[in-house]
């Protein structure tokens, strides 16, 4: 559908918004997690595709429902890439990096099913935004 | 799930580790569990925060307090004060120098502010092959808002007034260049977007086109309508197929929700973009050879004027615009070129992408307002020099630049800045060198580069870089004379004067601007004098053979449970087996 007028893509806007709410702000309507993954060529070179197939299948074997997966661009943490950051519904975005398919596993068993935090591979971020 | 309501993250970047953060994780711990809280508080080792000077750091999560120079002393206090009672302590709170206020939420300090991202806004935080993920962050907002309420001039205006600069190298005015091809006549227009990225050392370009794609074309739709051009083209290296294969998805997004077409928002502006790929030949960055590559000629320069802004792609007005350039005109459209303006110094405004590499512990990209130091770079951000070794040089401008030294580590930089000591902003490459590095060897690299990548059209620039690069290659073969360093003088200023394009006018930069800053390594050289090579002390040797196995040249002979020795004929001096020995048997020259 082309879009023909200010209006029309504002209305896209908010109807998006929900897409990103969780990530920007800790906020859900849905209850779903978000993992987001690096995934340029800096990423998949550490071997970002390995970590996130790793990622799918920890989620199948927890039977998790309410976990979605997002190929992103790169942060710039090249030092520690594969980059993934965890955001949950009311918690401020959780960033890791080095996170090989073992991290990527525990990411899934320790910091989504029991709420710990993997020890060594927190990240943080170090920019502001525009 | 756990208990834990609490955690205390605890710095364990090397700078924080040197100042005894493994001694107040346990601390923590031990001091947790007397109390019978360790299933209630969680203590965590997180990466570096990037702030090593006011290190070991301290968080505690959720309340986002930020402790700063925290020692194994202050523990208990913590504990006692923060944890169980609620109560901040003040004095391990950070002290913004310049108002003097205490700050307990780390967003607030300066020195988070060094990184302040315009262009690489989205990377990382958007999938960038999702086009509805881009407009919830205000995408093709600038595009809608120029298209119904502004005028062609107005456009230029408020890129002008930003003071925007081209990012590729050049640094000319961005709104000029378009109010160039804009009052140059014709009707038939171009903007081309370069992404041949060419320095050896940078890859923000393709770190944008993979991360947020939309960007890029959105500027150039912003860009056409500036101008009055109807075509954009991208030039882009065929080594880049991820950033290829995500702006192909991206056009086609775009193309559907009518962005790139016809009648553009209602507004009768049609435009369409296209890509060309490139071969990957540095020279095709430079604007008239890339245009010329486009058309399907040789890939080789050709004199200005005229300026592509006058004849270009086809003898039409064509603007050429580098990738992170555009990358920051929408929100240049968005907040208002006073906004942009105000960030930077007074010749050069808004951000620089840097790709921090080399001998630095946190190699990637960073994203600073102009005007930031080196050292902030380098020791802040990048934290600083890896193993405890010291600091020798950065080059900047990549095969184009030269290098910086300890001295002007505390310049603001900029473009005119970075020229005034020797070196240039180029595309952001900025290689860190330590100790160890032979300065000799770094400026051969360089050359080896040139020398290779020169088009061959013009005489100074092919046989003189060749010339230099063969002095160097016979210096470092300690065939050399000091007559030799004399000559390489000469050429270098020679080709700086006479070379047809940017390429070869400064490809004599990285050894000009090294023998200015250590000219007692070419001397040593020019003197057939070996400086460096590692010996193996027999006492401490215990023939592990560690370091046989890592040895390039084969040089490292002995038997197990042995003293090993090093051919001191065949070493060059890489180090290898001075980082693998375990026993400190291996002695640095
Ligand atoms: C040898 C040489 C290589 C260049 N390589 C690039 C490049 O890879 N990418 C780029 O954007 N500009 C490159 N440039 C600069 C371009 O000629 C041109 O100035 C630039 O693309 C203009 O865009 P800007 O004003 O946005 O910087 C190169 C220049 C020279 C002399
Ligand atoms: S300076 Fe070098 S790259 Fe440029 S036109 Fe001359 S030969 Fe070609
Ligand atoms: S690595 Fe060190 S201890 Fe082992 S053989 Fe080499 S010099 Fe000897």
């Amino acid at each position: 559908m082309a879009i023909k007028s200010l209006e029309e893509l504002k209305k896209i806007r908010e109807a998006s918004k929900k897409k990103v709410d969780l990530r920007e702000k800790g906020e859900s309507t849905e209850g779903m997690t978000e993992i987001l993954i690096g995934m340029a060529t800096c990423g998949i070179a550490a071997g970002a595709r390995e970590t996130m197939k790793a990622l799918y299948e920890a989620i199948d074997e927890a039977g998790l429902d309410n976990v979605r997966i997002i190929q992103v661009g790169c942060m710039g943490y090249c030092h520690s890439e594969p980059t993934v950051q965890v955001s949950q519904p009311s918690k401020a975005p959780v960033l890791y990096g080095k996170v090989d398919e073992q991290i990527a596993r525990e990411i899934i068993t320790k910091h989504i099913l029991k709420d710990e935090f993997i020890d060594d591979h927190l990240l943080n971020k170090t920019f502001v935004k525009a | 799930m756990s208990n834990f309501t609490r955690q205390v993250m605890v710095c364990g970047g090397t700078g924080c580790i040197a100042s005894e953060s493994d001694v107040i994780i346990d601390r923590f711990r031990e001091g947790l569990a007397s109390l019978g809280l360790e299933g209630e508080v969680q203590v965590l080792k997180t990466g570096c925060f990037g702030f090593c000077g006011q290190g070991p750091i301290v968080k505690i999560h959720p309340d986002n307090v930020f402790y700063v120079k925290v020692t194994p002393a202050d523990v208990s206090e913590i504990i006692q004060e923060h944890l169980i009672k609620g109560r901040r302590i003040e004095r391990l709170l950070f002290t913004d120098p310049k108002t003097q206020i205490r700050l307990e939420k780390h967003e607030k300090m300066e020195f988070y502010q060094k990184q302040y991202r315009i262009a690489l806004r989205n990377c990382g935080f958007i999938n960038p092959e999702d086009i509805e993920e881009y407009i919830a962050f205000n995408g093709y907002e600038a595009l809608g808002i120029v298209l119904s309420e502004k005028t062609p001039q107005e456009v230029v205006q408020i890129v002008k007034d930003s003071g925007l600069r081209g990012r590729g190298g050049g640094g000319f005015s961005t709104g000029l260049k378009w109010e160039l091809a804009a009052k140059s006549p014709g009707n038939e227009k171009y903007i081309i977007c370069n992404a041949d990225e060419g320095d050896p050392g940078a890859f923000m370009d393709r770190s944008i086109l993979e991360g947020d794609p939309h960007s890029v074309l959105e500027a150039m739709a912003i860009g056409g309508y500036a101008m009055g051009a109807n075509h954009g083209m991208i030039y882009i290296r065929a080594e880049y197929p991820l950033a290829i294969e995500r702006l192909n998805i991206a056009m086609k997004q775009a193309r559907e929700m009518g962005f790139i077409g016809k009648d553009i928002f209602g507004s009768g502006f049609d435009f369409d973009i296209e890509i060309k790929l490139g071969a990957g030949a540095f020279v095709c960055g430079e604007e008239t050879a890339l245009i010329h590559s486009m058309e399907g000629q040789r890939g080789e320069p050709t004199k200005k004027p005229p300026f592509p802004a006058e004849q270009g792609y086809k003898g039409k007005p064509t603007s050429v615009n580098n990738v992170e350039t555009l990358a920051n005109i929408c929100p240049i459209i968005l907040k208002g070129p006073e906004w942009f303006g105000s960030i930077g110094t007074a010749t050069s405004k808004g951000t620089k992408v840097f790709a921090l590499a080399g001998k630095v512990n946190n190699v990637g990209l960073v994203e600073v307002p102009m005007g930031t130091t080196l050292r902030e770079i380098i020791f802040e951000i990048g934290g600083g020099i890896p193993d405890g070794k010291a600091f020798k040089a950065v080059q900047t401008g990549g095969p184009s630049g030269g290098v910086i030294t300890q001295a002007d580590l505390d310049t603001p930089i900029d473009y005119e800045s970075l020229k005034s000591i020797g070196s240039m902003m180029g595309s952001g490459g900025m290689i860190v060198m330590d100790e160890d590095d032979d300065m000799v060897e770094i400026a051969k690299f360089y050359l080896d580069f040139t020398q290779d990548e020169s088009c061959g059209k013009c005489t100074p620039c092919r046989i003189g870089t060749k010339r230099m690069f063969e002095i160097l290659e016979r210096l470092t073969n300690l065939e050399g004379d000091p007559e030799d360093l004399e000559k390489l003088q000469d050429l270098g200023r020679m080709i700086k004067d006479s070379a047809l394009c940017g390429l070869g006018q400064t490809a004599p930069n990285p050894v000009l601007s090294t023998m200015k800053y250590f000219p007692e390594e070419y001397e040593a050289y020019a003197r057939r004098e070996k400086k460096t090579t590692y010996a193996i002390d027999s006492e401490k040797c215990i023939g592990c053979t560690a370091c046989v196995r890592v040895c390039p040249v084969n040089c490292i002979t002995g038997s197990v449970k042995e003293p090993h020795v090093i051919d001191e004929t065949v070493c060059i001096a890489c180090g290898a087996c001075y980082d693998v020995c375990r026993f400190d048997a291996v002695v640095k020259p």
